[in-house]
């Protein structure tokens, strides 16, 4: 934010004072508005940072205290967390309930999955998304309509699509097994197989943001100027060697900006996985083929709720964790992007390529 | 989910000179003819679009199928005729009005808030001078990366001590305010509305609040109707929280609903599909009307990064 701010005080000049009464009127009226321009911009932001130390700021806090309790969903807190027989230890320490779930197969099951469905959802999905945005950036007929298009899915809850998607890969009879046996392929267990099922799950991440990250894409790409283009064109570039070269560089920031918000929602995966689903039981498949990360914590702490269980404390250190994996992944994303999108030399290339172009 | 954000964020992120330079510059070239694409575009859009609409074929097809022995597979890419009576049976199981009503008043309360609120504070970030501007603006930038998961057991814990537990207005209560809503108000209003215009107003005599109400206001109407538009969208398709915190009312909106009722008859994909497809078409619907401001939303928030 670089604009300057209103001055705060505009010297008025002062009108003659005729009599006393109307000096201190005026007077007044200066407080009252020196008060208004001080206190205005805290009163104007507070609503926001009141409700937001509520349901943003106060939980967070919270989440770490509870993490290291021994906090049952139905009774309450119990004291500081105990491990108990899982990690050989009976003492409480808080960071109890960060070992027990170190120390739980399911956990590293899901961090797993969560890694590999994020993988091969955001890389296709971004791929393809350069791609339309590059189709979509040409001087099409009816532009609005083919964007529209492009954008439908974004406007289908996740849960909705999982569902749908769930029956289109159905293991038995759905259609993309029986696709595969006209050409002769053996049907997938999509739901049982863990890789298969996550290109299942991925897809379904893919049908509903690929196209919101495409109008991303694209309207930062009709951000470049197009005498850019038109120098790439007149220096023999086809249009493979004007994406990668021209086109990707300059997108950088745009680009950076759709993997990290890729990464945040991609690590948190929870609609897709949970609707996936086939029947009632087993969440995250009868293998934990598909569990991830947000789905483990809601089962620890929402689904198998028993008395006696320490859920919540164990839910809140999956969520910490989750936290710290997230953080972590975002710096890696913003460095490796920011090597990789600046490589390729284009602003040098660019330039010579004006050059000639004049 | 915190991914409704735009690229207006890249300004943080990745410095705003070359999204700046290339937006004024576009002025210039934006009427100079692209090259005409040819038919594979085309092919390749249509191909695309197929795909966006298939799902929802597919879901309509199953749904009208007359019989469960249909609804599988390849039977069921054919239409049947038992959509309507499909439908009504749905919307009798979901208590499709209740969960409609439920939906709309948590999209709009929340989508209202939003604007309201991100407004208030945006203005004030952005034309405002005042002790601790810099580092209050950080901070609700620095935290729109944090995930929502973080906060469920908590605001779980919260709501159920406020005895708020399976009510709408705890489905609510954290989606009043976005730490993106007022970060996005304040871009806009930092490039959309000249210095000159609030003093002219103060030097009228305008009280601050006036100078809100009847100058800030108005410029940031088109940016305030995108808003409205993510927020509704994200409260609208959200079901994380309101499936946890709404416990056994899950026919108090949409996305629980039908989640729910496949919970109840996995046997009867018929049924369940039209659950779906009731639940997602008011949406849809909108879509239509809405879809051209929802795109040139994305499309702006990203030119001005």
């Amino acid at each position: 934010m670089t604009a300057n701010p209103v001055a705060p005080d505009k010297p008025q000049t002062p009108p003659p004072a005729h009599d006393d009464a109307h000096e201190r009127r005026l007077r007044a009226r200066g407080r009252r508005g020196r008060l208004d321009v001080r206190l205005s911009p805290y009163l104007y932001i507070s609503p926001f940072f009141l409700l937001f130390a509520l349901t943003g700021l106060f939980p967070l806090i919270y989440t770490a205290w509870v993490a290291t309790r021994q906090w049952n969903t139905i009774t309450g807190d119990g004291g500081v967390a105990v491990c108990g027989a899982v990690c050989g230890s009976t003492d409480p320490s808080i960071f109890a309930n960060f070992q027990w779930v170190l120390n739980q197969p399911a956990f590293w099951d899901a961090l797993r999955n969560t890694f590999s469905i994020f993988l091969i959802s955001t890389i296709p999905q971004l791929i393809a998304a350069l791609i339309l945005a590059a189709i979509l950036d040409a001087n099409l007929k009816a532009k609005t309509f083919w964007r529209m298009g492009v954008l439908l899915p974004y406007v289908i809850a996740p849960s909705a699509a999982a569902i749908i998607f769930s029956q289109i890969f159905s293991d038995q009879s759905g259609l993309i097994n029986t696709f595969l046996g006209w050409i002769g392929v053996s049907p997938v267990p999509w739901h049982a197989n863990t890789l298969a099922s996550h290109i299942a799950i991925a897809s379904i991440v893919n049908f509903r943001w690929t196209g919101y990250n495409t109008l991303i894409l694209l309207a930062a790409m009709q951000a470049i100027p197009r005498d850019v283009f038109e120098a790439s064109v007149v220096d023999g570039a086809g249009r493979v060697r004007q994406l990668v070269s021209v086109t990707i560089p300059m997108l950088r920031p745009t680009l950076i900006f759709v993997i990290i918000t890729s990464t945040i929602g991609g690590l948190q995966i929870f609609d897709e996985p949970q609707m996936f689903t086939q029947g009632t039981s087993g969440y995250g498949g009868p293998n934990r083929q598909f569990l991830t990360v947000s789905l483990y914590l809601w089962d620890l702490g929402f689904n198998h709720v028993s008395i006696g269980q320490p859920n919540l404390g164990r839910s809140a250190a999956v969520a910490w964790l989750l936290f710290l994996i997230v953080v972590a992944f975002a710096i890696v994303n913003f460095l490796l992007t920011r090597r990789i999108a600046s490589a390729g030399g284009a602003p040098a290339r660019k330039h010579h390529a004006k050059e000639v172009a004049r | 989910m915190s991914r409704e954000v735009s690229v207006a964020a890249i300004r943080q992120v990745g410095g705003k000179g070359v999204a700046n330079a290339a937006a004024r510059k576009r002025r210039i070239v934006v009427t100079s003819e692209g090259r005409r694409p040819g038919w594979v575009s085309y092919a390749i859009l249509t191909a695309v679009l197929l795909v966006s609409v298939f799902p929802l074929y597919y879901a309509i097809s199953i749904a009208s199928q007359p019989t469960t022995d249909t609804q599988y597979g390849l039977p069921a890419l054919k239409l049947g005729s038992g959509l309507f009576r499909n439908l009504s049976t749905a919307f009798g199981e979901i208590d499709f009005l209740t969960a409609l009503s439920g939906t709309l008043l948590v999209s709009t309360v929340c989508a209202l808030s939003t604007v309201l609120f991100s407004t208030l504070a945006g203005y004030a970030f952005a034309k405002l001078r005042f002790r601790g501007r810099g580092p209050l603006l950080f901070f609700v930038i620095g935290t729109m990366a944090i995930p929502t998961q973080l906060a469920v057991v908590p605001l779980y814990i919260m709501m159920a001590r406020l005895h708020l537990f399976g009510t709408l207005a705890a489905v609510m209560i954290p989606g009043l305010v976005t730490a993106f809503g007022v970060f996005w108000m304040t871009q806009y209003l930092d490039g959309a509305l000249p210095f000159e215009l609030i003093e002219a107003a103060r030097v009228d005599g305008a009280s601050m609040i006036r100078t809100f109400w009847s100058v800030a206001l108005p410029a940031a109407r088109p940016a305030a109707a995108m808003l409205a538009l993510f927020t509704f969208v994200a409260q609208w398709t959200n079901y994380y929280w309101p499936m946890l915190i709404l416990g056994p009312n899950k026919n108090s909106m949409l996305t629980v609903a039908a989640a729910a009722l496949k919970g109840a008859r996995f046997t009867d994909y018929t049924l369940v599909m039209s659950g779906v497809v009731l639940t997602a078409f008011p949406l849809i619907i909108v879509f239509f009307f809405a879809g051209r401001q929802l795109v040139s939303g994305i499309m702006a928030g990203a030119v001005k990064g």
